[in-house]
């Protein structure tokens, strides 16, 4: 199978996850038994990760504390930025981890449920790790978008029933 | 005012021409379901995705700079030398933006260009059908008399070149040309073209090429430019526009293609009828053109995937629907239900409330069809399915 209907089937899942074998078979004119092994191929090597939802936590009523935060990091001899970010990225509170290019080394966005909690991660969690020279955190206010979904403007179809 | 309390003489009456068209078919069906809740449409003839944002964005600026006068009767220049490097690109074929490109309200005011620069009272137009429901009445409100070709499913629509030929006449001035086309959403290949063009050379046709959805094509189909056809550039209006794979039909905006002695005509009747395609439109056009190729093939993609969704989906439900190599259109049959196209539509929409268009109001051989559009979301279109099967089977 050609690389390009495999990439498809990781464009559609990506849109929607739970789009099922039978489906994506159709729409890329694959049978569902090698769409499932495709599918299964990129699960055992890691290419698809997992499968999630986004939610709207605000609509839901659920209050979450995100904030994104750049952490400034001194290599370390051999290892660079590996060891330092990895330590931060096994923190289950950790949503995310990268290196970017810029002014901070690592951004990290964390989830917690209350403010004190938040604090005191990054002020024992994260401060205290050799390596880190510093933190810069920003607190979420407001989703706008997020997994290529806005959140703000609903699906509404506002053409006309019927035309030409 | 009745004829009691008229004051006065009574005027004597309206314009023949305009009061005897037929009502559109489809004004049927928009009554009937815009007074429906929870309507699942499948009748909707226009892209489900909004404007690329870059294109938005382009026209707010133009609005804030204050770029609303008046642009050139045949459009901005600029604008019509990215649509010349764009169907060179695409097609191969070379207009020159200044003498054989114009810039029209939509392709639906390019046909009316068509018809009223080539067709003198009585001449007949050749127009394969089940077609556009615009296509006859724009032929005839220009003077002209629209002589239908009926196509079959099982030649896939396309016109037969036998049919053309048996329904010529000598007042035969031009053939109306729509591939991709709308309902079928079949395509001719071009072999098929040629044949056309050069039955078109031997009889001395115009030929007006309606290619509205000419990026929306799949399973490898190559659209081809009739002007492109050997012979076929002199003869050709080419009718194109932004409506369908930019998703800009509410900024009414297309573009007609001809040469020099022919577009100069049609650039007189719109310099007095409207003067010049919208300011704002037309720059975002611009934008569309350089900035949004990346969102038509993103669009199309997602168009490809939902038609197979459809077609399968409604193959399965027993209206027998060969897969569409082009617009976004599935014609699958419905005669296996015993009942007509406007039966089925009519009877579908009361009891499960999903609105597609009963095929015969596009023309001779659209009766037993129903059009689907899967311009919507794949989401909708299962919804759809799910309330045609539940239809079908309680027939």
């Amino acid at each position: 199978m050609e690389d390009k209907k495999k990439l498809e089937i990781l464009d559609i899942l990506s849109r929607d996850s739970r789009t099922g074998a039978e489906t994506i078979a159709t729409m890329t004119g694959l049978s569902p038994e090698q769409v499932a092994e495709v599918i299964g191929d990129f699960e055992r090597r890691g290419i698809i990760k997992q499968y999630t939802a986004t939610i709207d936590w605000e609509k839901a009523g659920v209050d979450k504390i995100v904030a994104y935060i750049d952490v400034k990091v001194v290599p370390a001899r051999e290892v660079g930025f590996d060891a330092v970010a990895m330590r931060i990225a096994r923190h289950s509170e950790v949503r995310s981890a990268a290196l970017v290019s810029g002014g901070n080394d690592l951004r990290v966005v964390i989830e917690t449920t209350h403010m004190n909690e938040l604090a005191k991660f990054i002020a024992e969690k994260i401060a205290t790790i050799d390596g880190v020279a510093g933190t810069s955190t920003h607190f979420l206010l407001r989703k706008y978008k997020d997994d290529y979904s806005l959140f703000e403007e609903p699906e509404v179809d506002t053409r006309l029933v019927v035309t030409p | 005012m009745s004829a009691e309390t008229v004051h006065g003489l009574k005027p004597r009456g309206l314009a023949r021409l305009a009061s005897d068209l037929p009502v559109s078919g489809i004004r049927r069906f928009f009554d009937l379901a815009s007074e429906l809740e929870d309507v699942v449409s499948l009748g909707v003839g226009e892209p489900d995705f909004f404007t690329p944002w870059s294109v938005r964005e382009a026209a707010i600026y133009a609005i804030e700079a204050g770029q609303t006068a008046y642009t050139a009767n045949a459009g901005l220049l600029e604008l019509r030398r990215e649509i010349s490097r764009l169907l060179d690109r695409l097609y191969q074929v070379v207009y020159n933006p200044e003498t054989e490109i114009m810039i029209t309200v939509g392709v639906s005011q390019g046909l009316d260009l068509a018809c009223r620069t080539l067709l003198d009272p009585g001449d007949e137009v050749l127009v394969p059908e089940p077609c556009f429901v615009a296509y006859k009445p724009c032929v005839t409100l220009a003077g002209g008399i629209p002589v239908g070709i009926g196509c079959r499913a099982q030649d896939d629509f396309r016109v037969s070149l036998a049919e053309l030929a048996r329904a010529l006449t000598r007042r035969t001035k031009a053939i109306l040309l729509g591939y991709p086309a709308n309902p079928t959403g079949a395509t001719m290949s071009r072999a098929e073209l040629e044949a056309i063009v050069d039955f078109a050379c031997s009889k001395g046709l115009y030929i007006i090429s309606d290619e509205i959805y000419d990026r929306l094509v799949y399973d490898g189909t190559e659209h081809v430019c009739v002007a492109g056809l050997p012979g076929a550039f002199p003869r050709t209006i080419t009718l194109n526009g932004f409506s369908k794979a930019y998703s800009m039909t509410g900024w009414r905006l297309g573009y007609a293609c001809a040469p020099p002695e022919i577009l100069t005509v049609m650039k007189k009747i719109h310099s007095h009828t409207m003067m010049c395609a919208p300011t704002v439109s037309q720059k975002a056009a611009i934008e569309a053109l350089k900035g949004a190729q990346k969102n038509v093939a993103d669009m199309v993609a997602q168009y490809d995937r939902r038609r197979r969704i459809i077609v399968d989906g409604l193959n399965q439900l027993g209206l027998a629907c060969p897969s569409p190599r082009g617009a976004f259109y599935a014609f699958p049959r419905v005669e296996s239900t015993g009942l007509s196209s406007e039966e089925f539509a009519e009877r579908l929409l009361l009891t499960e409330r999903v609105a597609v268009v009963p095929g015969n109001v596009f023309g001779d051989g659209g009766e037993g069809h129903i059009r689907c559009s899967y311009a919507t979301s794949i989401p909708r279109i299962k919804e759809a399915l799910t309330r045609m099967r539940r239809f079908v089977s309680s027939l």
